[in-house]
């Protein structure tokens, strides 16, 4: 049981918010002359530290602008720690934004391979889950359209079955149990509750602290970049909600 | 940020391409699927598109350039020779420029070897052509028959002879080139879009700067003349006339030409890697 999953060790993120705006030659150029391109450094997450350990499930809080994305982006090794270290042992599964990853011009048929190649499984792999997830997702009668005539919450289902079809060790799930309707909302909830049984470790991000109470076991509060509060789910989850009700 | 990316061995990078071996694969298919994926004629295109065209530019420069055989030997394939090389470089370098900007939604949110992007558009670009080089063949084939009906042939030179088989070499050196050049406009692209026009710019300058539908000794410059060394400095040159060798002027290649190409494509490609590599975690930031 305490075998990491996640290590995150002093992880600070420095962002430069002119550096980010700069997209054209010109600008640059006025920005360098003028010595305005180094300016508003901020730190999006300073000293941030916490292990994961294997068939855990992290709750992650704060509110909006807190950080929360930046650390689900660091641990899926998306972006790259200004200081420290994390490390990840197995497969990551991110669930995406809906419609990322996908191609909006492939049938949804071959999206799943192309989203499953992104997560670095073969086409052969993909093809023994296949049925799975056309069934999971419910879209037998539409797998042959492209997927720029679905609708948004079939988008999502589809990349959630694919997400979690594949059995991945580390499931990071970003605000996305939210989408799609009541009964598909169940139905996710219930697949993940059921990953949990194998020992998946989870990422969890969400605004709901009912959800979280039911889904995780621990939980951290994040507040302009770094960690305010950390420990057993029940407890932090009432330090967030005094929070919310605070403000 | 460069020390950590230091540490990782070079067996994890090895590692590394190998595990995402499929998704350059999916990258190549799903670009040649969709190229012509809603077109009545499909697949077809990537035949017809290069013969229609070079018929226009036979039809209208050919009463200038194609007026003697000498140095052309069939103006038609001599054309279209240097029209498919030109553009399999200019159709993957343009892809491979947009590439990251284009997977910018998967770039955010999950972690994929960047390089993929570029590379695998450059590989599908590649498909397209060696499909395309089929016209190359078709067109040879019906000035070859052409010749063998007329008592007096039309195009004397023009045969088929073993030098064709060497024609694998321009064209690995014209994809090493196109991948060297594809990593570097693909960094640009990331930091500065006005690379996308920049470069539409200099793709159609170089359309008339590599002799494509001229010969350079057509243009009367004379031996030694500035404007010629300039013109030769261009590797487009030497790749177009090492094809040709092979194909159309039935000669093994000029060393000059082989040389100069391969050494500025493979600087090129390393000067690529580096960049790409200096560079690949601030991507992020910029899309």
């Amino acid at each position: 049981m305490a075998k990491p999953a996640i290590e995150v060790k002093d992880v600070s993120i420095l962002f430069n918010l002119n550096s980010e705006k700069v997209d054209n030659i010109k600008e640059y150029f006025i920005k360098l002359i003028t010595h305005r391109l180094n300016y508003n450094e901020f730190w999006a997450l300073e000293d941030i530290s916490f292990t994961v350990n294997k068939g855990e499930r992290l709750g992650i809080l704060g509110f909006n602008g807190a950080g929360k994305s930046t650390l689900l982006k660091t641990v899926a090794g998306v972006l790259k720690p200004t200081k420290g270290s994390v490390k990840v042992h197995g497969v990551i599964a991110p669930l995406l934004e809906l419609g990322a990853g996908f191609d909006m011009n492939y049938s949804g048929k071959e999206n799943i391979f192309l989203y499953g190649a992104t997560m670095g499984y073969s086409r052969k792999f993909i093809e023994s889950k296949y049925d799975e997830i056309v069934e999971f997702s419910e879209l037998e009668k539409f797998i042959d359209v492209p997927l720029k005539n679905y609708s948004s919450g079939m988008k999502a289902r589809l990349g959630f079955a694919i997400a979690t079809a594949v059995d991945p060790e580390v499931l990071i799930l970003d605000e996305v149990l939210s989408v799609g309707d009541a009964k598909f909302r169940i139905k996710s909830e219930n697949k993940v509750k059921s990953m949990f049984d194998k020992g998946v470790t989870v990422l969890f991000v969400s605004h709901n602290t009912p959800q979280v109470r039911r889904l995780c076991d621990k939980a951290i509060i994040l507040k302009q970049g770094k960690i305010i509060a950390q420990g057993e789910v029940n407890e932090v989850c009432d330090i967030y909600d005094e929070m919310v009700n605070g403000k | 940020m460069s020390d950590t990316a230091k540490k990782i061995p070079l067996k994890n990078y090895i590692k590394n391409a190998y595990k995402y071996r499929y998704l350059m694969q999916e990258i190549v298919r799903k670009n040649v699927k969709l190229q012509y994926r809603d077109s009545v004629l499909g697949m077809f295109w990537t035949f017809l598109q290069p013969l229609l065209t070079t018929i226009v530019l036979v039809f209208i420069f050919g009463t200038v350039f194609g007026k003697s055989n000498d140095g052309v030997v069939c103006y038609p394939v001599y054309l279209l020779i240097g029209r498919l090389l030109y553009e399999f470089f200019t159709q993957s370098t343009k892809r491979a420029m947009r590439s990251i900007r284009n997977s910018a939604s998967v770039l955010k949110k999950v972690y994929v070897p960047k390089y993929i992007y570029p590379v695998s558009n450059v590989l599908s670009n590649f498909v397209t052509f060696a499909i395309s080089l089929l016209v190359l063949v078709v067109v040879m084939g019906y000035f070859l028959i052409k010749n063998q009906m007329m008592d007096v042939p039309k195009y004397p030179d023009l045969h088929l002879s073993l030098t064709a088989f060497t024609c694998f070499i321009p064209v690995i050196i014209l994809c090493v080139l196109s991948l060297g050049v594809g990593l570097i406009l693909s960094v640009l692209n990331v930091f500065f879009k006005d690379i996308e026009y920049i470069y539409d710019v200099i793709c159609t300058m170089l359309f008339y700067a590599t002799p494509i539908m001229y010969r350079l000794k057509s243009l009367g410059i004379e031996e030694g003349a500035i404007v010629g060394r300039i013109l030769k400095l261009n590797p487009l040159y030497s790749i177009i006339e090492m094809f040709r060798c092979s194909v159309l002027y039935c000669r093994p290649f000029d060393m000059n030409h082989l040389i100069y190409a391969s050494v500025f494509s493979v600087v090129t490609l390393l000067l690529g890697v580096l960049i790409f590599y200096k560079n690949q975690d601030k991507f992020i930031l910029h899309i």
